[in-house]
C-alpha cells in the first residue's frame, strides 16, 4: 500500500534515494543508459540492477500471485511477430495464461523497446476475434465442423482435383509468418504433393530486392543491420517509412542522428520518418531511377566516386556511367519533379558524410521497374564505396517477422530451400538431405519439365484461374487454392480476385484470422470454402530470421488456443491424408500433443535445414547455439552485435547468416556482408563469385590485393569445389570421411562441410569465391537500370519517351502485359488524374485482420481513410472528415474518409493497405464467420489497384497507379 | 525515494503509439479510456513533432486543488493518485488539468453519469493493498512496488518517453540536448513541475549528500 499524502517518511526516503543514486552512479554505463533510459528511481533503480530473472521470480511472482490466484509462474522469451526488426519480449505465464508482458532490456536489437504492435502482443493470449474451430461454407453461411470432417473433406477434394487435373491445378500460398521450420516444411510438403505452385508474402514485398541485390553481389538480403546504422554518418531513406513500418529501427537511427548522422528522406509523402529527417525531398511516385541517376551524375561530375574501390571490386560500371550521364539535371527535374539543387544536395550529403547508408522498402520494390530500382541503389552504394563497410551498406528493411527466413528456406515457386533453384542437381541435393528417393519425388510431379519449371506467383494466382487455358504454361488452370497464412487484400486487382474465387472448385484458408478471405469468398460463393484454425507463433516454438539475418528462437508461450493447431502439425495431418507422411518426416521425430495429434519436432526440422542449406550459411545455427544466444542476450554489444566474453564470446547475435559450416566449426555469423576488413572466421567476406569467372574476355574476379583480411589467396578466386581444392593442394586437409563425401562436389553440395572448413578455417578464404559486384546484370531485361514510366502513368508525354517493356509470354507460367496495356491506357490520366499510392500505418500489419482484431490497436485507427492534398480536395469539394469515393481505372470504387493534408503533394493521394471488410461502399460483416470478424473494417485499397508486374520477379505494382476522387 | 517524473522528448517521439498500447496491455484499460495519448503538432508538414501525454504527476497538481471530495493524494515518490471509492465523477479535475489526463469510462455524459475518474497512475497502483486483485482491477499494475518503471516508458520504441527519478531523467535529456545542440524545450515540464521545482530538488539532494 502506498502512503497517503503528508505521511511521507522523508528521512527514510532520502536515504534510499541517495543509496539508489550511488548505485546508479557507479553502474550507469553507456549501455545501461541506452537500455533503460529513465532508469534510476528509488527502489526501482536498485532492483533493475539485479539480473532480470531475479526480479521475475522474487517480486513479480508475488504480485501476480495475488492478482490471479496461486499457481506456477514462468517467463518465456518470444519475438514480436509484427515486423522484421525482431524485438524480443518476455511473456509471463501463469497456469497456462499469458498474464503479463515485460520488456527485454537485454535484447541488443530492441533494448526493451516496442511500437504499438509490439507493446500489444499479449492480446494474442486472448484472441477473442479468432477463428475458433474448423468451419465450412454451407449455402452461403459458415458452419462449425470437426477437425476430422475438415481434414477428410478438404483432403478428398484436393486429391480428386489432383487425380482429375494434376498436382499443378492446386495453389499453395504459404506464409512469412510461419517460423523457419514451418516455412521449410511447407516447401517440402508442396514438393511431395508434386507442384511448384507455392509462394508467400516475399513475392509482393521484396522479391525484386532479393533478385536485384543477389544478382548484383551475391546475396539478396540486408547487407548490414539496424544496429550498424548507429555507425552511419548519413542515411538516405527512399521508399521507406521506417517510423511507421519499422519503428524500433528508429531507436538506432535517432541515436546515430544525435551523433551527427545526416538523415535524408525521399518520398512522395512527407512521412513520419521525414518528420525525423534533416532533409526531405518530394519525388513523383515511380521515378526513383532518374533521381538516383541524377545523384550519380553529380557524383561523377564532382569526382566523388571511390575510384580505387570501383577498380578493385566493381564490374561493368562504364556502361552504367554512359546511361547516367544522359540524365542531365533538366531531364531529372522534368521526370521526377525534383529541383536540381535538391538532387545535388542529397548527393553531396551522401558523398561527404561517409560511410553513408541507404534504406529502402516497398516504395522501391513494388513497381514494374522494381528490380531495376534496387539495382540502381546498389550501384549508388558501390560508386560511393559504401558496401562491405560498417555504417554503410544497403539496409533493406524486410516486412514480416520471418519474411527473410521464409524467403531463405520457405515456399518459393522458383527454388528449393536455400536458393538452390529447381535444377535436377538441386533436387538431388535436397532429396538426399530429406532421405527420400529423387525418382520418387519426380514421380509425384507431372514430369521432370514441370518439376524444374518455376510455378505461378502469389501476385498472379488469380490469372492462373481466370486466364485462357491455351495461354497458360501448365496443363490445367488452377482449381484449388490454399491460403495458408496470407491475406487476400495484400494482392492487387481485388475486383478480379473475387471472380477468381468464384470460379475455384475449392478454397481452403488455414490461419488464426482467416476472415478477410472468408468474407470475400462468402460474398460470391455458396459452398466449397473451408476455414481451418491455425495457431499463432506464440502457441508454438521455433526460429525466425530478422531483417539483419539474425536468427532468434521463440519459446512456446501458451498452448494453442481454442481448437487451433500449429501449422506444422496441420501439414503432417494432411501429409497423412495424402499418403506421404513418412517421407515428410523421415529425419524428424514426432511427438503427441495434448489431443493426441502428431507434431513434428521443430528442433529436428531445424537440424535438417542445417544439414542442407550450405549456400547461404544456414548450417551453423543449430537449435542449441540459437538458444544459448537467447539466454545470453546481455553479453552482446549493441553497436557491433558481437558477444564480449561469456559463452557466446566472439559470436554475432543470432548468428546472422551466412553462418558457414557445421555448428561445430563455430563460425560466428556475418554481421555485415562483404566486409573485407575482417577475417572470414570473424564474419568477414567479399563479393560472391556466382556469375562465372570472366565475360567477353574481361575477368569478373576481384583485383589482386582485394580479399578479406588474412585470406591465403589475396586475389580474386572462383568458388570452391573438389577440383579447386585439389589444385591448391589443400585436398589432403580433409579427413578421410570428408574426402568421401566431398568427392565430385562443390562447397554447396558437400554434405560433410569439409570443403568449407578447409577453405575458411585453414586458409581464411571465402567458399563462394571472391569476385566483383556487377553494376551490369546482363541476364536481366535491363542490364543497366533504365527509367520506364509506370503502366498507369500520369504523364502521357513521358510514356512516349520512356515506354515500358514488351509483353511477355509464358512468364512464370502466364502471359504478362506491358506495352500493349500501357499504350491502351496512355491517356487515361485525363479521366483519372491523380496518382494513387499506398503504405503502412504503425498500428497495423499486412492485410491487417490480425491487428484489426486486437482492441488495443483497433481503438487507435478506427477508419479507413485517404490522404488528399488541400488543393485536390478543394477542387472536388471534399472536406476533411467527409466520406469520399476513390475510383481507379478498373472502375472499382472505395468509400473512405477524407484526410485533407499537405502530407501528400497535389496530384497524389495515399491510402493505407491494412484494411478489408468493406466492399465498394458496403460493410461485409454479414459474410464473416460468426464471432471471427475483426473489430475494425474498411475498404481494401487493393480492391481498386491495377495491373502491372516486375519483368523479373512478377512483383505487383502497388505504388503508382491512377485514380479520381469525389465527394461521397 | 526519488521524485518521479515523465518527460517526452519531441525530437525522438515518432508517434508510434507504443506507449498507448503498453498502458492498455499492462493495466487492461478498457476501450474508450486512454490514460495516455500521443499528440501531434504540425501534422504532415516540416516541423511535425509528436508528444506522448498522460498525467504528469504535477508538483502542485491542480486536480488535487479542485477535487471536492479530496480523493487525490501524493505518494512519497511524488506520484499523484486518487481513491476511486471517494471519486464522485464530477469532472472538476478534468477541467483543471492542463494535460487532459483525467478520463471517464462513460465519456462526456451528464453529471453523475460519467463514472469514476481514471487516469495514469505512473504504474503505481492505488490505495488498495499493494499487489492485490482489488488494486489491479481498480487502478491497474503497481510496477513501482515491484521495482519497475511505468510500462509506457519501459517500452517506448525510441526511448523518447522517459520516466523515473527527476534528476536521472533530466540528466539523460540534457545529455541528448547537448549532443544534438537543439530541442531544449522539454514539453510540459514547466507546466507540470514549475521552474523552481528542479532547483529545489537539486538543493535537497545536495543537502542529503552532506
Amino acid at each position: 500500500m502506498l502512503t497517503k499524502k503528508a505521511a511521507v517518511a522523508a528521512g527514510a526516503g532520502r536515504r534510499l534515494r541517495n543509496a539508489a543514486a550511488r548505485i546508479v552512479g557507479q553502474t550507469m554505463d553507456r549501455r545501461a543508459f541506452l537500455k533503460r533510459s529513465g532508469l534510476g528511481v528509488g527502489a526501482g533503480a536498485i532492483a533493475t540492477q539485479l539480473p532480470y530473472n531475479l526480479i521475475g521470480s522474487a517480486e513479480a511472482a508475488n504480485t501476480a500471485e495475488k492478482r490471479t490466484g496461486s499457481g506456477n509462474e514462468e517467463v518465456r522469451r518470444t519475438i514480436c511477430t509484427h515486423c522484421s526488426v525482431g524485438c524480443a519480449a518476455d511473456a509471463v505465464v501463469k497456469n497456462g495464461v499469458w498474464v503479463r508482458q515485460e520488456a527485454v532490456f537485454d535484447s541488443p536489437i530492441n533494448l526493451g523497446a516496442h511500437c504499438a504492435k509490439g507493446a500489444a502482443l499479449r492480446e494474442h493470449g486472448h484472441g477473442e476475434h479468432r477463428l475458433k474451430y474448423p468451419m465450412k461454407l454451407v449455402d452461403g453461411k459458415y458452419q462449425k465442423i470437426s477437425w476430422e470432417q475438415a481434414l477428410n473433406e478438404v483432403g478428398d477434394r484436393l486429391l480428386k482435383i489432383r487425380e482429375e487435373s494434376g498436382p499443378d491445378a492446386t495453389y499453395w500460398i504459404g506464409s512469412s509468418k510461419h517460423n523457419n521450420e514451418q516455412a521449410y516444411l511447407l516447401r517440402k510438403f508442396v514438393s511431395f504433393w508434386g507442384t511448384n505452385n507455392c509462394d508467400h508474402q516475399a513475392r509482393i514485398c521484396h522479391s525484386t530486392t532479393v533478385a536485384g541485390v543477389a544478382n548484383t553481389w551475391g546475396y539478396g538480403a540486408m547487407t548490414n543491420s539496424y544496429n550498424d546504422m548507429q555507425n552511419a554518418k548519413a542515411a538516405l531513406y527512399i521508399g521507406s517509412n521506417a517510423a511507421e513500418a519499422h519503428p524500433v529501427s528508429m531507436l538506432h537511427l535517432l541515436h546515430a542522428k544525435e551523433n551527427g548522422c545526416k538523415v535524408v528522406v525521399v518520398d512522395p509523402r512527407f512521412t513520419r520518418t521525414a518528420a525525423k529527417g534533416d532533409y526531405y525531398v518530394r519525388i513523383r511516385s515511380g521515378t526513383d531511377i532518374p533521381f538516383i541517376w541524377g545523384m550519380l551524375y553529380h557524383i561523377f561530375q564532382n569526382g566523388w566516386e571511390d575510384k580505387a574501390y570501383i577498380q578493385a571490386r566493381v564490374y561493368g560500371l562504364d556502361k552504367v556511367k554512359e546511361e547516367v550521364m544522359k540524365w542531365t539535371p533538366d531531364k531529372v527535374t522534368e521526370v521526377t519533379g525534383i529541383p536540381e539543387e535538391q538532387v545535388f544536395k542529397t548527393a553531396e550529403i551522401l558523398a561527404k558524410n561517409r560511410p553513408s547508408t541507404v534504406v529502402w522498402c516497398m516504395g522501391q520494390t513494388q513497381h514494374t521497374v522494381g528490380n531495376a530500382n534496387v539495382r540502381a541503389m546498389c550501384i549508388l552504394q558501390l560508386v560511393l564505396g559504401n558496401v562491405g563497410v560498417s555504417g554503410g551498406g544497403t539496409n533493406i528493411f524486410r516486412g514480416h517477422d520471418n519474411v527473410q527466413g521464409a524467403t531463405d528456406v520457405g515456399p518459393n515457386p522458383d527454388s528449393l530451400p536455400g536458393y538452390y533453384g529447381l535444377a535436377a542437381g538441386s533436387w538431388k541435393h535436397w532429396a538426399s538431405v530429406w532421405g527420400v528417393d529423387y525418382e520418387w519425388i519426380k514421380g509425384r510431379y507431372v514430369s521432370q519439365a514441370m518439376m524444374e519449371k518455376s510455378g505461378i506467383t502469389v501476385s498472379r494466382w488469380i490469372d492462373g484461374v481466370l486466364e485462357n487455358n491455351e495461354l497458360i504454361d501448365q496443363d490445367s488452370n488452377l482449381r484449388a487454392v490454399v491460403y495458408w497464412g496470407h491475406a487476400p487484400n495484400s494482392q492487387t486487382r481485388g475486383a478480379e480476385m473475387v471472380e477468381a474465387m468464384m470460379k475455384l472448385d475449392t478454397l481452403v484458408v488455414i490461419d488464426p484470422y482467416p476472415s478477410a478471405t472468408a468474407a470475400m469468398a462468402a460474398m460470391v460463393r455458396k459452398d466449397g470454402v473451408y476455414l481451418l484454425p491455425a495457431s499463432t507463433q506464440f502457441e508454438t516454438y521455433g526460429s525466425c530470421t530478422a531483417s539483419n539475418r539474425s536468427i532468434q528462437w521463440r519459446e512456446k508461450v501458451i498452448e494453442p488456443l481454442f481448437e487451433s493447431k500449429p501449422d506444422h502439425t496441420i501439414m503432417y495431418a494432411f501429409a497423412k491424408k495424402f499418403g506421404f507422411a513418412d517421407e515428410l518426416v523421415k529425419n524428424i521425430k514426432l511427438e503427441k500433443d495434448a489431443q493426441g495429434w502428431d507434431e513434428p519436432n521443430i528442433e529436428d526440422i531445424l537440424r535438417e535445414i542445417n544439414r542442407g542449406t550450405w549456400t547461404i550459411g544456414y548450417t551453423g545455427q543449430s537449435p542449441e547455439r540459437l538458444k544459448l544466444h537467447m539466454k545470453n542476450m546481455h553479453t552482446f554489444d549493441v553497436k557491433t552485435l558481437k558477444a564480449v566474453g561469456g559463452p557466446c564470446d566472439g559470436e554475432y547475435f543470432g548468428l546472422p547468416w551466412p553462418c558457414f559450416g557445421t555448428p561445430e566449426m563455430k563460425h560466428p555469423g556475418t554481421p555485415n556482408l562483404y566486409d573485407t576488413s575482417k577475417h572470414v572466421m570473424d564474419g568477414g567476406g567479399n563479393f560472391r563469385a556466382n556469375f562465372g569467372v570472366e565475360r567477353n574476355g574481361e575477368s569478373l574476379l576481384a583485383e589482386d590485393g582485394s580479399a578479406s583480411k588474412g585470406a591465403d589467396l589475396q586475389m580474386g578466386y572462383p568458388e570452391f569445389d573438389h577440383v579447386l581444392l585439389k589444385k591448391l593442394g589443400w585436398w589432403d586437409e580433409l579427413t578421410e570421411a570428408e574426402k568421401v563425401a566431398a568427392e565430385g562436389k562443390n562447397w554447396k553440395t558437400d554434405p560433410s562441410g569439409g570443403i568449407i572448413r578447409v577453405a575458411m578455417k585453414n586458409h581464411g578464404c571465402h567458399p563462394f569465391g571472391n569476385a566483383k559486384a556487377r553494376a551490369l546484370v546482363w541476364n536481366f531485361p535491363d542490364p543497366v537500370p533504365l527509367h520506364r514510366e509506370p503502366i498507369y502513368s500520369p504523364r502521357p508525354d513521358l510514356v512516349e519517351k520512356y515506354p515500358t517493356h514488351d509483353d511477355k509470354m509464358a512468364f512464370w507460367r502466364l502471359p504478362t502485359l506491358y506495352k500493349s496495356l500501357q499504350t491502351k491506357v496512355k491517356d487515361i490520366s485525363r479521366e483519372y488524374p491523380l496518382v494513387m499510392t499506398s503504405g503502412r500505418l504503425v498500428e497495423y500489419e499486412g492485410g491487417g485482420e490480425e491487428t484489426r482484431s486486437n482492441p488495443w490497436l483497433a481503438e487507435l485507427q478506427q477508419e479507413m481513410f485517404c490522404e488528399v492534398n488541400p488543393k485536390d480536395a478543394n477542387d472536388q469539394g471534399i472536406r476533411n472528415g467527409d466520406y469520399m469515393w476513390v475510383e481507379s481505372p478498373t472502375k472499382a470504387r472505395l468509400k473512405v474518409r477524407a484526410q485533407v493534408t499537405p502530407r501528400v503533394g497535389p496530384g497524389t493521394v495515399f491510402l493505407p493497405f491494412h484494411f478489408s471488410g468493406w466492399w465498394q461502399g458496403e460493410d461485409m460483416l454479414k459474410y464473416y464467420p460468426d464471432g471471427a470478424a475483426p473489430i475494425v473494417r474498411g475498404e481494401a485499397i487493393n480492391t481498386a489497384t491495377t495491373y502491372g508486374y516486375d519483368p523479373v520477379t512478377m512483383m505487383q505494382e502497388t505504388k503508382t497507379t491512377l485514380c479520381r476522387v469525389m465527394k461521397a | 525515494m526519488g521524485r518521479m517524473k515523465f518527460l517526452c522528448d519531441a525530437e525522438r517521439c515518432i508517434e508510434c503509439n507504443g506507449c498507448v498500447t503498453a498502458c492498455k496491455n499492462e493495466n487492461e484499460v478498457p476501450w474508450g479510456v486512454n490514460r495516455r495519448r500521443v499528440v501531434t503538432m504540425n501534422d504532415g508538414v516540416p516541423g511535425e513533432r509528436s508528444i506522448s501525454v498522460a498525467c504528469m504527476h504535477c508538483s502542485d497538481a491542480p486536480c488535487m486543488a479542485v477535487c471536492p471530495t479530496n480523493c487525490f493524494y501524493k505518494t512519497e515518490e511524488g506520484v499523484v493518485l486518487h481513491d476511486k471509492d471517494l471519486c464522485i465523477g464530477c469532472g472538476y479535475c478534468f477541467f483543471a488539468c492542463p494535460f487532459g489526463a483525467p478520463q471517464f469510462p462513460n465519456g462526456p455524459a451528464a453529471f453523475g453519469d460519467r463514472g469514476k475518474m481514471d487516469k495514469c497512475t505512473f504504474c503505481a497502483g492505488g490505495p488498495e493493498e499493494t499487489g492485490s486483485k482489488a488494486e489491479y482491477e481498480k487502478y491497474g499494475s503497481n510496477r513501482i512496488a515491484e521495482g519497475k518503471l511505468p510500462a509506457c516508458a519501459e517500452m517506448c520504441s525510441t526511448k523518447a518517453l522517459l520516466a523515473g527519478d527527476s534528476s536521472t531523467v533530466s540528466d539523460i535529456f540534457r545529455d541528448r540536448v547537448l549532443r544534438r545542440g537543439k530541442g531544449l524545450e522539454a514539453w510540459g515540464w514547466m507546466t507540470a513541475y514549475g521552474s523552481g521545482d528542479q532547483q529545489r530538488e537539486q538543493k535537497r539532494e545536495r543537502e542529503g549528500q552532506k
